[in-house]
């Protein structure tokens, strides 16, 4: 049996739009609507291009519609759809624009432009620069930096892992009260993106010290500004990174 | 020469405004900054502090009751910025065709390029217009920035000027020799002085270049703006080479997309067959020219961004990462679109001959690859989210698209796509040929063979190196990506030409027979081109945030905050439907009157 391109069309929109909301109903971690909507222009979009390529197919796709519309036999129909698809419309707009009690979607971003300088630890640091100076231990004196990254896992487990995890997965005692959650640094797609200086940064300058560009940027991380010292910070932020695996993101070379 | 009167006369007035403005705002002017004021300090440091970057209050700005001064400034920008590539792209399209005219003694070529430089005469007196507009705008509202760029590249904004008068010089014998350098060696001299009038636009744009790069990556200057007195090291900023090749390639790209909205619009007005069949191959030949220049243009851009993030952590990161992220995914969308478009273009081309039919099932499976390789460059990786969503997913990312969001995962994505653009090309260009060489199946086999290998080694430099090892082999492995895309294209396209040698034709080739909706491809295609210059303008130039000269001069002005997303994009998009409003207009008064080729 051929099925017809109106009817292709239909299936393949409905297809793809059941299997975009798949991982929501089966596995609780939804694609949010933002990101269907995008998808689903597309994919609409790419259908109908494919769909009206040739005059044969343009004809065959539309033909339906047109016979809906002129064909005098169908008129019960014309009817039927001429009251039913305002309705629907209508229907679909007042969802759209009633905003009901809920507070609308946010762009929260997660990492935010560092200042080129900030003022730590009673001097002025230019970020631009700014190194981890236990790294070079990490070549030639090996033992040491393993004694900086040890130390540096006393102080993760004596101030941060009650609520970045044991794991470092973001998912400590405290993370489920929290919102937005802290951030893993397990995985590929958050330290191992960042230079050391900008997740020294972070540490030190915590929640209350994110800029507003980025805004929303809201935050429970606190400043460990005043209750870790610098060679304190450098340590964890060593361990962060040998934990995971990651390695810090390097210059491609020296900024002026 | 009367056509051009307007034009001069606005090139002449924007020179005299700039000269007089440069005189008045000459270094000898600076007499109420720095140190010179106090009187205390000794000759070198006076000239140092004369030098200086000034510290500006709000009250150094003029204010305006008529117009937002920074909105002002940003249209009038934009609007000089998309003529001025309308101006430098178009004449680099007309002398590519000229020369293939000539090489192939096809005189429809010639009749192209000349249909070409006289609608890009309107052009040129819109260009001198808006930067008249945008120059005046710039030294009424930001003076003190203004005499302080002054300060450092005045030797530049003479050369400008000297490039400027060439560009008009070799404009005007361009357009008003090619009816008498027709045949033979004249034909030659005129297609070098369309050559020196190219070499003469693209020296102004990277003079100017150096104007602009210098305040996102300023150099020859000391920590407190002072000029060192290098002027060659100010022009030679950090950004000045990939952002020169980076506008180069787009300009070609863009003149591409114009010329070939040119010829679609005159394609849906044509009331003759003949008229039909010649603006169906104008479109063509703009659009392969437009998407040949498209396919670099991602990898200049790669290369420019890389630089901007070696230069500054912070921008690179407000760039890629932070307030303008999302406007990265419209740019995404809006490429999306033009890939689409362009796919979408060729297909429509299929029906030009008989034998365009043998490839149309195999348009649906390209398809499906272009549509999921858009997936992945559009998925952003900070999602925006419901408060619900949020809470479900436990943070901003999401736990399985979330690696989609990182650039190797673009990268991939956008190289398969342009190979998937590629193979539609590939098809197109088959279609109405029968090869007749033997070994025809092995050729076939071996382009086969060399597709899939670009794409799995694409997937796995993008895979391996995006996401298990650190990021300075995540960058560095876009460079063997698109090296795998050039070569594959470049091999497929070599044994194509060996197979298909000789080849016999499927049916008679029917230039014209194109459906009317193929034409709007064409137009979304310029709209995309137009609407992505001005976001990634904006997006660029607004990643200097509160700082006229990156960490050197800062703007005091009450407009040094940047604005939202759906601010800047309405702005941009006002800007491009009144450029595109200009363009059409440009397309009617040329084609009232028809092309008069050979008059």
């Amino acid at each position: 049996m051929r099925i017809a391109k109106l009817a292709q069309f239909i299936i393949v929109v409905a297809v793809v739009y059941a299997l975009l909301k798949a991982p929501g109903v089966f596995l609780g971690k939804p694609i949010p609507e933002s990101l269907i909507f995008m998808y689903m222009v597309l994919v609409v979009a790419t259908v109908l291009l494919v769909m009206t390529s040739t005059d044969e197919s343009a004809e065959e796709l539309f033909r339906p519609i047109r016979a809906l519309v002129e064909d005098p036999k169908k008129a019960f129909a014309r009817k039927i759809v001429f009251v039913i698809a305002p309705i629907v419309a209508g229907y679909i707009a007042y969802g759209l624009s009633s905003k009901g009690m809920e507070p609308p979607a946010e762009l929260r971003s997660i990492h935010p432009a560092p200042p080129s300088k900030m003022t730590a630890y009673g001097k002025r640091i230019d970020m631009d620069t700014l190194e981890n100076p236990l790294r070079a231990t990490e070549t030639g004196e090996k033992e040491v930096f393993n004694a900086y990254v040890a130390d540096g896992a006393g102080i993760y487990f004596k101030n941060c892992v009650f609520c970045h995890g044991g794991k470092l997965d973001g998912r400590g005692h405290y993370a489920r009260a929290l919102t937005p959650k802290p951030l893993p640094f397990k995985g590929r797609d958050t330290i191992a993106q960042l230079s050391e200086s900008y997740v020294f940064w972070r540490v030190v300058k915590g929640g209350p010290g994110l800029p507003s560009e980025g805004g929303p940027a809201d935050s429970s991380m606190p400043a460990w500004e005043d209750k870790l010292t610098e060679e304190e910070v450098w340590k964890v932020v060593l361990f962060l990174y040998d934990f995971t695996g990651n390695r810090p993101r390097e210059r491609a070379r020296e900024g002026k | 020469m009367r056509k051009r009167l307007p034009g001069l006369f606005g090139a002449v007035f924007l020179i005299l405004v700039v000269l007089v403005f440069s005189q008045t705002y000459a270094p000898s002017a600076f007499a109420d900054y720095g140190s010179r004021a106090t009187g205390v300090s000794t000759q070198a440091s006076a000239v140092e502090a004369d030098n200086a970057a000034p510290r500006l209050t709000k009250d150094d700005y003029p204010a305006s009751s008529i117009v937002r001064p920074r909105v002002a400034v940003w249209l009038a920008a934009q609007m000089h910025l998309w003529f001025a590539a309308f101006v430098l792209a178009v004449p680099i399209f007309v002398v590519v065709i000229e020369a293939i005219g000539i090489y192939r003694k096809d005189e429809r070529y010639d009749r192209m390029a000349y249909e070409f430089i006289r609608v890009s005469m309107t052009a040129y007196t819109l260009t001198a217009a808006t930067g008249v507009i945008f120059a005046v705008a710039l030294f009424a509202f930001y003076p003190h920035l203004m005499k302080y760029l002054l300060s450092i590249f005045k030797p530049t904004v003479a050369l400008y000027f000297i490039f400027l008068v060439l560009e008009n010089a070799a404009l005007i014998l361009y357009f008003r020799l090619w009816k008498r350098l027709r045949t033979g060696a004249g034909k030659i001299v005129h297609l070098c002085i369309g050559i020196a009038l190219n070499l003469a636009g693209t020296a102004i744009m990277f003079v100017a270049n150096a104007w602009v790069t210098f305040m996102m990556s300023p150099a020859g200057v000391d920590l407190k703006g002072a000029f060192q007195g290098d002027v060659w090291a100010a022009v030679h900023n950090n950004l000045w080479n990939p952002m020169n090749l980076h506008r180069f390639v787009a300009n070609i790209a863009y003149g591409g997309s114009i010329v070939g909205a040119y010829a679609a619009y005159r394609f849906l007005s044509s009331t003759t067959e003949e008229e039909k069949a010649h603006y169906d191959w104008m479109g063509y030949t703009a659009n392969l020219v437009s998407i040949g220049a498209l396919l670099p243009l991602p990898f200049a851009g790669y290369w420019l961004t890389a630089e901007i993030y070696a230069y500054s952590q912070q921008m690179g990161i407000t760039l890629m990462g932070g307030v303008f992220a999302w406007l990265f995914i419209i740019q995404a969308v809006i490429i999306g679109a033009l890939f689409l478009a362009a796919n979408y273009y060729l297909w429509c081309g299929l029906s030009r001959s008989e034998g365009g039919k043998r490839y149309t099932p195999y348009i649906k499976y390209i398809a499906f690859m272009v549509a999921v390789s858009f997936i992945v460059w559009f998925t952003p990786h900070t999602l925006i989210l419901k408060p619900w969503e949020a809470s479900a997913l436990g943070g901003q990312y999401h736990p399985y698209l979330g690696s989609l969001g990182l650039m190797p995962a673009k990268n991939t994505a956008v190289n398969i796509m342009l190979l998937f653009t590629f193979l539609s090309f590939l098809f197109y260009r088959r279609a109405n040929r029968v090869a007749v060489v033997s070994w025809a199946p092995y050729g076939k086999a071996a382009q086969t063979a060399i597709f899939a290998s670009a794409i799995v080694n694409i997937v796995f430099l993008g895979v391996y190196y995006g996401y298990f090892t650190n990021t300075v082999y995540k960058v560095a492995s876009s460079v063997p990506q698109v090296a795998t895309t050039l070569v594959a294209v470049i091999a497929c396209l070599t044994i194509e030409a060996f197979i298909y040698k000789g080849a016999k034709e499927a049916g008679p080739y029917r230039w014209g027979r194109m459906p009317e909706r193929s034409q709007y491809a064409i137009f979304l295609i310029t709209v995309s081109f137009t609407w992505l210059m001005g976001l990634m303008g904006y997006v660029r130039a607004a990643i200097r945030q509160h700082w006229h000269v990156f960490s050197v001069m800062r703007d005091a002005s009450p407009d040094a905050f940047t604005p939202t997303i759906g601010y800047a994009a309405n702005v941009v998009s006002i800007g491009t439907i009144i450029f595109m409003a200009l363009v059409v207009f440009i397309f009617w008064l040329s084609g009232r009157k028809g092309a008069d080729y050979g008059e």
